[in-house]
């Protein structure tokens, strides 16, 4: 390893062991700001992975987190928990290859629509089975405290950050980055394309099944409605193009604003949270097409550039 | 001896057009062909069948006696074939040493780390463009991203180089080296399909050419005896009555 991947790897140890030092502060509404928070940057970095760099957007977010959230609700009677949160990543993974299977040899017009249609898909699949069942909700009753999913989600974003960092350094993060460039010179270079986006549309499918393990029993009772929120979705990309997705760490810088901002929008005018969506959304596309980090980062040549 | 490449019979229709009609010939390791013909004669149609850009309707394409033809673009570069654009396609986000590296990870030899990366260098070194190398994509001139380019494509050890109209849009300086840098590549023994419409460039360059007129082999044999034939001659500026 080379210095500076030392350095940032050390760095982004500390910030980690102080994120989860956050529960002894004992404040209620810090930790719960902070699981939402910890939730958004799973989520959003782990999209940014694949997304970034493919330009594929994907919403589809809320189909794995549903999935996740059920495999917890529906297991939790039969097998202990720890075992519950694996079999979501793995649900979460195979449903993501055969969404990428079929759709990411399409443009990414069709792959945008497809995927908002999953969530849906998924959700009336459930609703259906619940009502040939007879059941309407599932109750998740567990000694999970709020402190203890602050912990597995730090635990993830940890996870999903040395996954991104590994990938960034391997063979397929090389190939990822040709294709965004252009798909046609990854071809003739002898890149699977196909298969470079299927596995790798695979890492935000596990991460977001998971996370919707870990929230289950957040949420302590579980409908379709709750589980799939197409909402979701919105807000991860937006949280993520937020931030910027040309660095590993540029979803976070969205997530935590915006969280901090959605409560306050939320707390004060409950029902003009979409309003601040499409605001953020237009932000992103007239102002900031590259997020804060490229922001940032224009700014930091400019003043590298300046003394020359 | 079996040739490198060998086509029988390949065709393209793109719906009631024959772009590409019943075409043969055979390539042999070391030769350098040029494939010349008028404006839509189908000669980078051709190009886009053997680099698997485009999916031949029927016929066969066979490299070293194994068919490709109708494989994936990705599976033909595997095995040997490499290509430049006839708008040249650098990687804008990157820099020229990873632009010459994708050709040196992913190619036809694959290499990955350091070894990629001093494979990478060679080739810059080859494309005379070694102090580039550390230099973003969008800050080259014309020619500087189509050396790039080249040297993308010499990084994976292809068995054959397809060129589609490389010395095409440089100025008569530029056109010198690049007719140079071609030759450079000829004289290592590479086996090459030249795409061009600069005539001289054909002339010092190719052993052999073949011509193609509207989609059809008209003519194939020395460049010299091809270049003088009448019916060569009259493909390209019609006959004398019209």
């Amino acid at each position: 390893m080379t210095r500076p991947e030392v350095q940032s790897l050390s760095i982004g140890t500390v910030l980690f062991a102080l994120a989860a030092c956050l529960p002894f502060l004992s404040d209620a509404y810090l930790l719960s700001i902070g699981v939402t928070i910890a939730m958004y940057t799973v989520l959003a970095t782990s999209w940014a992975l694949f997304s970034g760099p493919t330009h594929y957007i994907s919403l589809a977010t809320a189909a794995f987190f549903g999935l996740g959230a059920y495999t917890t609700a529906l297991g939790i009677e039969h097998l202990p928990y720890w075992l519950l949160l694996p079999i979501a990543g793995v649900l979460g993974a195979v449903l993501a290859a055969l969404v990428g299977l079929a759709t990411l040899r399409l443009s990414g017009v069709y792959f945008v629509i497809f995927t908002l249609g999953l969530a849906e898909l998924v959700r009336q699949i459930i609703t259906w089975g619940q009502n040939m069942s007879g059941t309407k909700g599932l109750y998740v009753l567990t000694a999970i405290t709020e402190e203890h999913i602050y912990w597995q989600l730090t635990a993830l974003a940890a996870l999903v950050f040395l996954t991104g960092w590994l990938i960034a350094r391997s063979r397929l993060g090389f190939a990822v980055r040709i294709l965004g460039d252009d798909e046609e010179v990854a071809r003739h270079v002898g890149i699977h394309t196909a298969r470079v986006k299927v596995l790798l549309f695979m890492v935000p499918g596990a991460v977001a099944a998971i996370t919707g393990a870990m929230l289950a029993p957040r949420y302590v009772y579980i409908e379709p409605a709750i589980a799939f929120t197409p909402m979701l979705s919105f807000q991860v990309v937006i949280m993520a193009l937020l931030g910027g997705t040309g660095r590993l760490w540029g979803p976070i810088v969205g997530v935590i604003p915006f969280t901090f901002l959605w409560e306050a929008i939320s707390g004060t005018f409950p029902n003009q949270t979409t309003l601040l969506l499409g605001l953020a959304f237009l932000a992103i596309v007239y102002l900031l097409p590259n997020g804060f980090t490229g922001l940032l980062e224009a700014a930091r040549s400019r003043l590298k550039g300046a003394p020359a | 001896m079996t040739p490198v490449l060998s086509l029988r019979g390949a065709t393209k229709r793109f719906g009631g057009l024959v772009a590409v009609d019943d075409l043969d010939f055979d390539v042999a390791e070391h030769d350098v062909v040029g494939l010349i013909g008028p404006n839509g004669s189908g000669k980078s149609t051709t190009l886009n069948l053997i680099s698997g850009a485009l999916q031949p309707t029927a016929g066969s394409i066979a490299l070293n006696g194994s068919e490709i033809a109708g494989l994936p673009a990705q599976d033909i570069a595997r095995r040997g074939i490499a290509r430049t654009f006839q708008l040249v396609r650098p990687l804008a986000s990157m820099t020229v040493l990873e632009n010459v590296k994708a050709g040196a990870v992913f190619g036809h030899r694959r290499r990955w780390g350091r070894d990629a990366e001093a494979q990478a260098m060679r080739m810059l070194e080859k494309v005379g463009l070694s102090r580039r190398a550390q230099a973003p994509m969008g800050s080259l001139t014309y020619i500087d991203s189509k050396r790039v380019e080249l040297a993308r494509t010499l990084a994976g050890e292809p068995k054959v180089l397809l060129l589609d109209e490389w010395l095409a849009g440089l100025n008569p300086t530029e056109l010198e080296q690049g007719i140079a840098l071609i030759r450079s590549l000829r004289d290592e023994g590479r086996t090459i399909i030249i795409v061009e419409h600069v005539m001289d460039a054909i002339r010092s360059l190719c052993g052999r050419c073949v011509v193609m007129s509207s989609g059809a082999k008209i003519a194939e044999g020395t460049t010299e005896a091809v270049l003088s034939d009448p019916e060569v001659i009259r493909a390209y500026l019609g006959t004398d009555d019209a």
